[in-house]
């Protein structure tokens, strides 16, 4: 398990604002996520972990080891510091072949069990047949296992990773988390990977994290935040929502209703707790749980807002309409074929969707 | 023949400034790659007060004019000092004129060049494959000898081929802290000098047309070692 509270000031230099990176988190087995847009301290973290960041301030513990304390002045080098570190290049040796990158890893053990265990590795991450090329003689999946194979031989108390997927295409992503998933299972090794994509959150993390502008602004499992974001921060960061600001009218705890004035129309929604009647709110919705029909001439009913469509967007799964007040929802391939021409919409909300930040 | 530069003409040749200036280049190519190497390790990887003073320090020998550094060597190497009287102990002769003073005029002539170079490949290599070393546990020694220098191998090489043949050519500190005594401490470079100033113009020539030659042998080695690209 790791603790970790983690300060540091970074003050203006040429071509960038100052930044200060503040962040404080546990990561017990399983894999830890931090998510976060690019610039908001995720590397930097990793980086305080490792050992190639000295904090100004904070407190770094991995099990019962004190990698850093700012009080005391212990700052452990990366040697001694037990934390393997998967680089997003992967950063195998180029001028050694697999098997000898994998045997750097494990000098410390005496030659016969180096032998063993290296070989045991190899096995254990299919690269039996590639152990004898160079790096760039692999693929990018073989490079990837390589890369994590190395990092477990030196016996790490932690791993690291540092978007391990970046510009990978779709086969190899869903190889590598398979990858990622068997370390967590067969590895009693906590894991903290960095990403700034959230499918890659749900496909991996047990905990996220979600960094932006050096801080963490909320935590908890990746269902629970998309389920409940605590802030219009959060909200944006995560990308997934129609936000809009509405009022509220009134409040019902009786019936678990309330209502909403949103522009000219109003909307019924859940009971929102912890808020006023007259209060000003961001309202969050997911558009894949929005309805959309034709208008046809009709007036709205209730909990339906009209809309002129802007772009249709293709998805895998649905067409996505976006409208002219900003506005999204998501309308199943099967029924939209009959409705491609149609310009006006109804857009409905169903009241248990409609979520205040 | 009549011809002046037939072989018997280049076998009566006194070739030994040659030679001499050879081994000059080889022994202070090998004392700068020592020294050079430790160096340009420290200005490439530690952070230390009065590090950007050494870098000046050491560049200082491209700048200088020869005489000005043939006069501090002498200072530092001369009879008197203190360096010069414990030599003279333990050796039983004088430093200064003789051909372990080329030695070392010629590592100041070349040493700054292999240092910057040197410095240069070591920093040009990914720090990525560093960090991934020391997350494995090696050791700084482990780090350097096994990933650092062969990475940067052909491009320390190559710095130490140039090396080598910018010590083939020091005139100015030589012949201060070295002198002009043919058969003894008499390089290539001030042999020519003295061929031309008292006129023997075939010898001149021929060394000329020697070094020159082996010069861009060295330089097209330097280049064929120099890598091309990166190997990731």
């Amino acid at each position: 398990m790791i603790q970790a509270r983690i300060k540091k000031h970074f003050p203006q230099a040429r071509g960038s604002a100052p930044f200060v990176l503040d962040v404080e988190f546990n990561a017990e087995s399983g894999v830890t996520v931090l998510f976060g847009p690019s610039g908001a301290g995720k590397t930097l973290t990793l980086d305080a972990i490792a050992g190639f960041l000295r904090p100004d301030n904070g407190r770094i513990l991995l099990d019962d080891m004190l990698l850093f304390d700012g009080a005391s002045g212990i700052c452990l080098n990366p040697q001694s510091r037990h934390c393997g570190y998967v680089f997003q290049n992967y950063a195998l040796f180029p001028h050694m072949n697999l098997r000898e990158n994998l045997a750097f890893a494990a000098e410390r053990l005496p030659r016969l069990e180096r032998h063993r265990k290296v070989q045991e590795m190899i096995a254990r991450f299919r690269l039996d047949e590639v152990a004898s090329r160079a790096p760039h003689e692999l693929s990018g999946g073989q490079r990837q296992r390589g890369s994590i194979a190395r990092a477990l031989l030196a016996a790490p108390r932690l791993l690291l990773l540092d978007e391990p997927a970046r510009g990978l295409d779709a086969p190899l992503r869903a190889g590598l988390y398979d990858v990622i998933r068997e370390v967590r299972a067969g590895f009693q090794v906590p894991i903290v990977l960095v990403t700034h994509d959230l499918e890659e959150c749900f496909a991996l993390g047990d905990v996220m994290h979600v960094l932006n502008e050096g801080r963490i602004v909320q935590s908890g499992t990746p269902e629970s935040i998309v389920e409940r974001p605590t802030s219009l921060e959060v909200a944006r960061l995560l990308g997934l929502y129609d936000l809009f600001e509405a009022e509220i009218r009134t409040l019902d705890p009786g019936t678990n209703s309330s209502y909403l004035r949103f522009g000219d129309f109003d909307l019924k929604a859940s009971y929102l707790p912890g808020k006023f009647k007259g209060d000003r709110v961001w309202i969050y919705v997911l558009p894949e749980r929005v309805r959309a029909v034709p208008r046809n001439g009709h007036r709205p009913a209730s909990n339906q807002i009209p809309a002129t469509v802007e772009r249709i967007i293709e998805r895998p799964h649905a067409i996505r309409l976006e409208f002219s007040n900003g506005l999204r929802a998501d309308v199943a391939r099967e029924s939209f074929s009959g409705w491609a021409g149609t310009r006006e919409w109804l857009i409905e909300y169903p009241p248990s969707e409609l979520r205040a930040l | 023949m009549g011809s002046p530069y037939n072989g018997e003409f280049l076998m009566d040749l006194d070739w030994f400034p040659f030679w001499l200036s050879l081994r000059v280049a080889a022994i202070s190519t090998m004392l700068s790659t020592a020294v050079g190497l430790w160096l340009a390790y420290l200005l490439a990887n530690r952070s230390f007060r009065g590090k950007e003073t050494l870098d000046a320090a050491i560049t200082l020998p491209l700048v200088l004019p020869p005489t000005v550094l043939g006069y501090y060597l002498l200072v530092v190497i001369g009879r008197e000092s203190w360096f010069g009287r414990a030599w003279e102990a333990l050796l039983g002769g004088p430093l200064v004129f003789t051909w372990e003073a080329a030695v070392l005029a010629a590592i100041l002539h070349s040493a700054p060049l292999l240092i910057k170079s040197a410095r240069a490949a070591l920093e040009s290599v990914d720090h990525d494959y560093e960090r991934a070393a020391r997350t494995l546990g090696a050791s700084e020694w482990r780090l350097f000898w096994q990933v650092t220098l062969p990475l940067a191998r052909r491009s320390i090489l190559a710095a130490v081929a140039l090396a080598f043949a910018r010590s083939l050519g020091d005139f100015g500190v030589t012949i201060m802290v070295a002198g002009n005594i043919p058969g003894r401490t008499q390089t290539v470079a001030v042999a020519i000098y003295d061929a031309v100033e008292s006129g023997n113009g075939q010898l001149a020539r021929a060394l000329v047309l020697a070094v020159s030659i082996l010069a861009l042998f060295i330089l097209w080695l330097a280049n064929r070692l120099q890598p091309k690209q990166v190997a990731r």
